[in-house]
């Protein structure tokens, strides 16, 4: 038997375990372009649907005429709000509690807005009959201003006032205003603004986090088959929570959930912009069951950024206090919120603002307070949590840019002041003001890390040299020193306070080991680019002690996985992959007895090591797991059932905070604006490292998401409402040119309560690289006096800054 | 973003294209790498019922490298424009200027005659062709004429060029001297903010000609000849650096777009043009 002379390092290294930089097993169809995306499903007399969109930000419908449109040949039915509200489908309710209009219904509220379903036997035929009907609109005042939204007699909502025009209670609590939404606090008011009224260093600012858009490659789509004979819905869709879509769609449809079927297939990125439930995916099911035959809806890229699912649009007004020496007393945030026409952000249901409340950042922060105000706007519907967990990139950016002014009022160094207010290593778990329970990190340590790794005073020192040099005409660069320290709040979360319209957040796997050694396992997430095939084995291969190699794992199809919520705000590893190790235990369990059977001793006297059971001080005796799965399965072994097969539902006990210190080294060009990014330094602390391989790709691709957004990706409106990034051209999405070299590092602080350790990273290079890359920009301009600037970092924003504080001459 | 219906011709000579030109008259386009006018079709900004295309027709490729002249057939790429050494060494600024449109996909279809013809304001070939004082050669059903670059261009997507006419090729006087093309822009793929060609050159230490035009700046390419001449017979300093400097700005007229404001823009484009003018001297 080869594994005899085997030695513990070769079985250990045999099984491609955790820790292993296992290469993903995705690529393999990926890089050979063999993806199964929605669009490439094609399903016999498929349809295909598509939206007439309003041209307004803000209009009434006076007309809508189709008689034309049905003329084109291949136009076989045109869906408007009057064909669905019979069903009561012409509204749907959003994620946050506001219901959202599938179709206009009698008026328009942002640009792009769903008017008419066109369903046709192709996609030509679909645009040809979208051209064809006629709708006549009558303009109403645009409001793109979430602080005129609040002044304005113009009622955006209809469904905001009751019969006396006063505005009545939204889905929490009541409005100040017809136009506003909800009011949410957190921390204690009274006590933050004695402290703050009371301090002798007080740095106020106010940042506005502009509005932007997840964009993923493969924009949002999907394929409705209702099949009449046997009752059975499938909708296949980009789904970033199957389960949760298919309750959505039995819950307002009034279709039997196992009647439903959802399927994600290969999903080309999401970063939140795949959470919520679209009208299209509505339209898509009635045309199916309309016509009887499958239809498909794909967005195409005007379509997905201008009307699914934007991120941020957060105006931050914040207060700071501390001691002369630097000690931080207080923290105030007041954040007005631009949510657009609907409501339908994607929040755990008791968060409106998501998790703002961990703005108090990684800082020991004894008193503070938080209230957000959303408000309606003419601007497309969403505020998702675009790579990062609901919220916390304005958190994180709010706090790092207070530092930063902080830092300012008191003429000290940004570095040394953080420093000075980190959480210290023994205060974990950390109850922070604003209510969360951190629970672990060694932010000192970190920070030490990134310091030495840059030569931070170094740095210092080369910036005084060119700031001298720029006064005395010798060079027209500026040297920007760029830091961010962030703490994430991920794996929502615990079902006591995280739930989706009453879906609780836990998650799930499923594993049956086959007879000769290998498996599959189950999960109710899904993969959108993260790996999740390839790492996920990898736990259970350290768990259950069979090579990662010979795990499948499965996601997105509801008829077999297990029910989770599944993919967004870093939730999968510290949920589903607690839920993985869970189940892996499980069958280790029954697998110690069987090995104790087969071993003839007591089960206590067997001991698990690596991938087989041995006999505690006799390690020759042993049985493999891979001879314990056979055995399962072939050999009556008295009072234990056949059979390997585990499941696991796991309700997490807390969030899991990873944590990290990253460095931007900048030089800009005063007279262009051009910045140019020199060096990029990212330590991240995930906890327990799953594949080092994949947690670089993804800090890879958060910075640079983080890059986009801090130097010019935004999704910006004229003042009539019209959408002036609607195409790549405008809309700045990184290409290799743009992006810089990054160097990735680490630490490793286990989270004290996941079976495994392991924290969670997708998202976190994107939450502290924003504020990073904002940060070397501004700190470049420090020297000059600049306090704060708002992003996007454009050329054009950067040059005015210096033109501002008088460097054109 | 699907176009409406049209029909789609795919002529093998000149006269099959001129054909179906006067055939359909103004329901008629011809492509070429088709960069600029299939975007537009479809997001059904331009409607184009006869489609033709120029990839199958005789005798618009080839790049000839003469003692005076060069000529560029309106078919030749971008890419084959930087991979050809005669041109390189003949004219390096087609060059330089070719690296900077787009990227190596687009460049690949990408021709020098869809780019001029196009009349796109924010093309990069237009300006550089006026800085060349190239001509360029329109061949219709009546006949063939010349029109010079630095007389094409009538407001955007404006052109001298009528519509029963085929741009064929491009005929460039061999440049002498020091050039450079500088061109401030977003990110790969994108137009310009501002872009300065610039070919200059020297006579003993003072400059002897100097031609320069600007990109994305006006709602046509902008051939200063002000700026030019401020250049002629000084050392090129920073006095004469001052002076084409502000006679540019006083020929461009840039609007606000997402790239930023008029003032950011004008800024740019007087900081382009001096970096753009400092290389090529340097090299004249």
């Amino acid at each position: 038997m080869k594994d005899e002379v085997d030695t513990r390092e070769d079985r250990v290294a045999n099984l491609k375990g955790m820790g292993c930089s296992r290469k993903r097993v995705e690529d393999a169809r990926f890089t050979q372009g063999k993806g199964n995306y929605v669009d490439d499903i094609k399903l016999d007399g498929m349809l295909f649907g598509d939206f007439v969109r309003s041209p307004y930000a803000h209009a009434r419908i006076t007309s809508i005429d189709i008689e034309e449109a049905l003329k084109v040949p291949g136009v076989l039915a045109v869906l408007t709000a009057a064909d669905l509200e019979p069903l009561g489908l012409h509204w749907m309710p959003t994620l946050a509690g506001d219901k959202q209009m599938v179709l206009a219904d009698g008026k328009v509220l942002f640009q792009g807005q769903e008017v008419a379903f066109v369903v046709a036997e192709d996609r030509y035929a679909a645009a040809d009959g979208i051209e064809a009907v006629v709708v006549e609109y009558e303009e109403l005042p645009v409001i793109v201003d979430p602080f005129e939204s609040l002044k304005s007699d113009v009622v955006l909502r209809e469904d905001t006032v009751g019969e006396d025009s006063a505005p009545i209670d939204g889905a929490h609590g009541p409005r100040k205003h017809h136009n506003h939404i909800f009011t949410w606090e957190a921390g204690d008011k009274a006590p933050t603004e004695e402290v703050i009224a009371n301090a002798e260093v007080v740095a106020e600012e106010t940042m506005y986090y502009h509005r932007t858009h997840p964009c993923p490659l493969e924009t949002c789509g999907c394929v409705a088959s209702m099949d009449k004979v046997n009752g059975k819905l499938t909708l296949w869709g980009t789904f970033q929570a199957p389960h949760a879509i298919r309750t959505v769609v039995s819950l307002i449809s009034g279709i039997e959930e196992h009647n439903i079927r959802v399927i994600s297939p290969d999903i080309g990125g999401g970063f939140g912009n795949k959470v919520g439930a679209y009208p299209g995916y509505v339209c898509s099911v009635v045309a199916s069951i309309v016509t009887g035959k499958p239809v498909k809806w794909i967005e195409d890229r005007m379509d997905n950024l201008m009307t699914t699912a934007f991120a941020r649009d957060y105006w931050m007004s914040g207060k700071i206090s501390a001691t002369p020496e630097g000690k931080i007393t207080a923290l105030r945030c007041q954040v007005t919120a631009d949510h657009g026409g609907f409501d339908a952000c994607a929040d755990p249901t008791k968060f409106p603002a998501g998790f703002m409340n961990i703005c108090t950042g990684s800082y020991d922060i004894p008193t503070a307070y938080l209230e957000v105000d959303g408000v309606y706007t003419n601007k497309a519907p969403g505020g998702v949590s675009y790579r990062c967990s609901f919220r916390v990139t304005e958190a994180v950016y709010f706090i790092e840019r207070m530092i930063e002014v902080l830092a300012i009022e008191l003429g000290m160094d940004a570095a040394e002041l953080r420093r000075i207010n980190f959480i210290k290593k023994e205060q974990f778990p950390y109850k922070a003001a604003l209510g969360w329970e951190y629970d672990s990190g060694d932010y000192h340590t970190a920070w030490d890390k990134a310091l030495k790794a840059v030569d931070y005073d170094a740095l210092r020192a080369e910036q005084v040299q060119r700031v001298e040099d720029f006064k005395a005409g010798k060079t027209r660069k500026l040297m920007g020193i760029g830091l961010s320290f962030f703490t994430e709040i991920v794996g929502a979360g615990p079902v006591k306070n995280c739930d989706i319209l009453g879906l609780g957040m836990f998650d799930s796997c499923e594993i049956r080991i086959h007879p000769t050694g290998s498996a599959i396992a189950r999960l109710g997430t899904i993969s959108q680019g993260q790996g999740h095939a390839t790492t996920f084995a990898q736990i259970l291969a350290s768990e259950i002690g069979l090579p990662a190699d010979s795990i499948t794992v499965e996601e997105g199809d509801t008829d077999t996985a297990p029910y989770g919520l599944g993919t967004y705000g870093s939730r999968s590893t510290p949920v589903a992959g607690a839920a993985t190790a869970m189940a892996g235990r499980k069958i280790r369990a029954k697998a110690q007895m069987i090995a104790a059977y087969l071993l003839e001793v007591h089960d206590d006297d067997v001991e698990f090591d690596v991938d087989r059971f041995v006999v505690k001080g006799a390690p020759e005796k042993f049985k493999t797991m891979k001879e314990i799965a056979f055995a399962a399965y072939n050999q009556a072994i008295p009072g234990i059932e056949p059979g390997l097969e585990a499941v696991s539902y796991y309700d997490p006990p807390n969030m899991t905070y990873p944590f990290g210190a990253y460095v931007c080294v900048m030089d800009i060009d005063v007279d262009t604006g051009v910045p140019d990014i020199r060096r990029f330094y990212a330590l991240d602390d995930c906890g327990t490292r799953i594949n080092p391989m994949i947690i670089e790709g993804q800090v890879h691709g958060g910075l640079t998401e983080a890059l986009a957004v801090a130097l010019g990706q935004e999704i910006a409106y004229d003042n009539m409402g019209n959408v002036k990034t609607g195409t790549l051209m405008d809309f700045f999405l990184p290409t290799a040119w743009e992006v810089p070299n990054y160097e990735t590092d680490f630490t490793v602080t286990p989270s004290p309560h996941h079976p495994i350790g392991a924290k969670g990273v997708g998202e976190s290079p994107h939450v502290g690289g924003v504020p990073c890359f904002s940060n070397a920009v501004q700190d470049a301009f420090r020297a000059f006096g600049l306090r704060h600037t708002n992003m996007p970092h454009d050329h054009w924003r950067i040059w005015k800054t210096a033109n501002e504080l008088g460097l054109h001459g | 973003m699907i176009p409406a219906g049209f029909e789609y011709h795919r002529p093998r000579d000149l006269e099959g294209v001129l054909a179906l030109l006067d055939e359909h008259g103004d329901d008629a386009r011809v492509m070429a790498g088709g960069h600029s006018l299939i975007p537009m079709m479809k997001l059904r900004m331009a409607d184009v019922p006869h489609l033709i295309d120029l990839q199958a027709v005789d005798g618009l490729a080839g790049i000839e490298i003469g003692a005076d002249e060069i000529r560029l057939g309106a078919m030749v790429t971008q890419t084959e424009i930087i991979g050809h050494a005669g041109l390189a060494e003949a004219a390096p600024i087609l060059r330089e200027a070719a690296l900077q449109i787009a990227d190596p996909q687009v460049r690949n279809m990408g021709t020098v005659g869809g780019n001029i013809a196009n009349g796109d304001p924010g093309n990069d070939m237009p300006g550089l062709m006026q800085c060349l004082d190239a001509r360029f050669t329109l061949v219709g059903s009546g006949g063939v004429r010349e029109v010079a670059a630095r007389e094409f261009y009538e407001a955007a997507y404006m052109t001298a060029r009528e519509d029963e006419e085929v741009l064929t090729a491009v005929t460039i006087p061999r440049p002498a001297g020091g050039h450079a093309y500088e061109k401030q822009k977003r990110k790969i793929g994108d137009y310009a903010t501002a872009a300065a060609a610039v070919q200059i050159a020297k006579e003993g230490r003072a400059c002897a000609s100097a031609a320069i035009a600007m990109t994305n700046l006006s709602d046509t390419p902008v051939f200063s000849e002000g700026a030019g001449a401020a250049l002629v017979g000084t050392a090129v300093d920073a006095a004469a650096l001052a002076a084409a400097s502000e006679a540019m700005l006083g020929d461009i007229d840039p609007t606000e777009d997402n790239r930023g404001p008029v003032a950011f823009k004008r800024h740019v484009a007087g900081v382009i043009l001096r970096r753009a003018i400092e290389r090529a001297w340097s090299r004249a």
